[in-house]
């Protein structure tokens, strides 16, 4: 019974640290805090938009465009991730400047997979044992910039968090917009 | 609304002088649907999203909805996606494979094959037939509306409204041998292109010109890539936003319409335009390649081009980035812009994926280069909405005057690397097809009601 107890307990404070990260992530960025957010990821991120068609249900053609293989919104690492950040830096990235104002509203989160690794829990790290977690949730991204535009961007979010140095990072993202034609005139903002 | 607009006034191309009045007036943006894009070649396309009998991937020509399909007998067929009973819009799914395209909303059911069907489009299927029609109903007359001119042109699709449309290569001119180094293999073999999967389609408030004069040969806007460049988001490490390239020239064809930014035809060997890729392999790659090219077009005179449009609204990248997009009309002020990537058959995986992560990062809403110009679009529209702001026409003088012909291209003019000539040359297309009534305007009075 005790055991039991304990592993609850202990889901339940992964779920809090699961939604801490994605919580803090999105302040990270809502507030352009941009270098910070490149520190809450791991060296071989990947980070995957596809592009959603309006397919059959049950035909030939798939709804979403194939990872590492056709044009998505984005499939890219870390390298074009730093690069878009110096862009922003840059002062002369118009679609970003003057900046977007950005809210990303994180719900719906799901522990859906703990990975454990050899090792231990210990004093120092609590979580030592523990590779990654897999997390499911709901994003609400609004923006607006200059006077009167706005953009709802909307979907699910297949997450992985991996256990590094004491903390988390994010090392994978798949995100899945529900629009087939975008509807924002860009997509200048991170997912 | 009124046809009898003045557009000496409104395009002014001797002096450079042109209305805002093009970017957002309602009555000449439906008149541009008519007389425009009703009887002008349009990209529909690519042979690569219908590969096999009864694929269909569905497009738009101006502001309908159509369907690209491959029959059983693999003609390349394009049908205006409007059910003919009643309108529904009968296919609704972006790209698939259907035997018989059946709509959705009384069942009327047409087919391409004509091992059924003595016209493509027609009417096979009705439900209650006898009961309703006494088995009467003229299955042709009232099969899909089925667009007279198609075209597949190295793998993109072409068609055309108009019964009385010019040949395609004629439409093209010269402007062809620049959308050859697009569709062809970078090696020069002819059509060694193919098409990466899916489709980026985004919303844009902004006019339709706007987009097509902006890659029809606008050099002068590089400051809008200034961050792109400082980002270094190129294939060459610590190199800008591009592949290193000669200074090009804004070349155009007056009367067709069409320009980019391009090299003028030569016949030295073509040069070397790959950088350093960091990467042993890619380079390898690209120097046989490069040897190939240098081989296929020892002797002949050819043509290079960055970026160019063909008019009325499709443009291409050529090089690296290399895509095909469409603008598509919405509204005075909004589009729908399409672009799909290109890539040579038979490209090494690497290679293919390292042009594919940087199409990506350069081009589209998500590319680094691309927001920067959307920003500049939709900025320009709103601006030139106001009662005072309308009235104040655009300035087009660059390069005015230093139009000339260029050797061994067919009507080409080519005014110098910073020019607004290719936007000119748009503009006079545009008004003079504006000026003479489109191809079914005489039914169009039929449209309102009679
Ligand atoms: S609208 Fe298509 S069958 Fe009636
Ligand atoms: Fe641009």
């Amino acid at each position: 019974m005790a055991a039991e107890w304990d592993s609850a307990v202990r889901r339940l404070l992964l779920q809090a640290e699961a939604e801490a990260f994605l919580v803090a992530e999105a302040d990270c960025l809502d507030g352009r805090d941009f270098e910070a957010w490149l520190a809450m990821l791991t060296d071989d991120v990947k980070i995957w938009m596809p592009i959603v068609r309006n397919a059959e249900s049950g035909g030939p053609v798939a709804e979403t465009t194939a990872e590492n293989f056709d044009a998505n919104w984005f499939d890219e690492g870390i390298e074009t991730l730093r690069q878009r950040v110096k862009q922003l830096a840059t002062g002369v990235h118009w679609a970003e400047q003057p900046p977007s104002r950005t809210t990303r509203m994180v719900s719906n989160v799901r522990l859906i997979d703990i990975i454990s690794r050899d090792g231990a829990a210990t004093a120092d790290d609590p979580f030592g044992d523990i590779a990654a977690l897999a997390v499911r949730c709901r994003f609400l991204t609004y923006r607006n910039r200059n006077e009167d535009e706005q953009d709802f961007f909307i979907g699910k979010r297949n997450d992985t968090l991996c256990r590094a140095d004491g903390g988390w990072r994010l090392a994978r993202r798949e995100v899945f917009l529900d629009q087939s034609v975008l509807l924002a005139k860009n997509l200048s903002i991170f997912f | 609304m009124s046809l009898n607009r003045d557009f000496d006034a409104l395009v002014d191309a001797d002096n450079g002088v042109i209305s805002r009045e093009l970017f957002v007036d309602r009555d000449l943006y439906e008149l541009e649907l008519d007389r425009v894009f009703a009887r002008s070649w349009l990209l529909v396309g690519h042979a690569g999203r219908i590969p096999a009998p009864d694929d269909f991937f569905v497009s738009r020509m101006g502001n309908d909805s159509v369907i690209l399909t491959q029959s059983r007998q693999g003609e390349i067929m394009v049908f205006l996606n409007s059910c003919p009973h009643r309108g529904m819009r009968v296919c609704r799914f972006d790209q698939g494979n259907a035997a018989l395209f059946t709509c959705p909303y009384h069942g009327w059911s047409f087919s391409t094959n004509r091992e059924r069907v003595e016209v493509p489009g027609q009417l096979i299927g009705v439900p209650r037939s006898e009961e309703g029609y006494s088995g009467q109903l003229d299955r042709v007359r009232w099969g899909l509306k089925r667009c007279p001119n198609v075209v597949n042109y190295k793998g993109s699709i072409w068609a055309n409204w108009d019964p009385d449309a010019p040949p395609l290569e004629d439409y093209l001119g010269d402007m062809r041998r620049y959308l050859d180094v697009a569709l062809d293999g970078r090696d020069g073999s002819p059509g060694g292109s193919q098409l990466l999967g899916g489709v980026q389609k985004w919303r844009i408030r902004c006019n339709w010109k706007t987009v097509a004069e902006n890659f029809a040969g606008d050099l002068y806007h590089e400051v809008s890539h200034q961050s792109a460049n400082l980002a270094e988001i190129g294939l060459a490490k610590g190199k800008g936003r591009r592949d290193a390239l000669p200074l090009r020239h804004a070349i155009g064809f007056p009367g067709l319409g069409h320009g980019g930014l391009a090299f003028p035809p030569t016949t030295e060997p073509p040069l070397n335009l790959s950088p350093d890729y960091g990467d042993a392999e890619i380079n390898a790659y690209y120097a046989e390649i490069h040897g190939r090219k240098v081989q296929n077009l020892a002797g002949k005179a050819h043509v290079n081009l960055v970026v160019g449009t063909i008019f009325p609204n499709m443009s291409f990248h050529a090089n690296q980035p290399r895509s095909l997009a469409i603008v598509h009309p919405i509204s005075p002020t909004e589009v729908e812009m399409w672009r799909m990537y290109l890539v040579d058959r038979d490209t090494p995986a690497r290679v293919q994926d390292m042009l594919r992560r940087y199409y990506l990062r350069y081009s589209g809403p998500g590319g680094m280069t691309e927001a920067d110009d959307m920003e500049n679009w939709t900025q320009v529209t709103l601006a030139s909405q106001g009662a005072i702001g309308r009235r104040q026409p655009f300035n087009y003088q660059l390069g005015l005057g230093k139009e000339a012909p260029v050797d061994g291209l067919a009507g080409g003019v080519a005014s110098g690397s910073y020019s607004e000539g290719n936007a000119r040359i748009f503009y006079r297309r545009w008004k003079d097809l504006m000026a003479a009534p489109g191809p079914f305007e005489a039914e169009g009075d039929a449209r309102h009601g009679g």
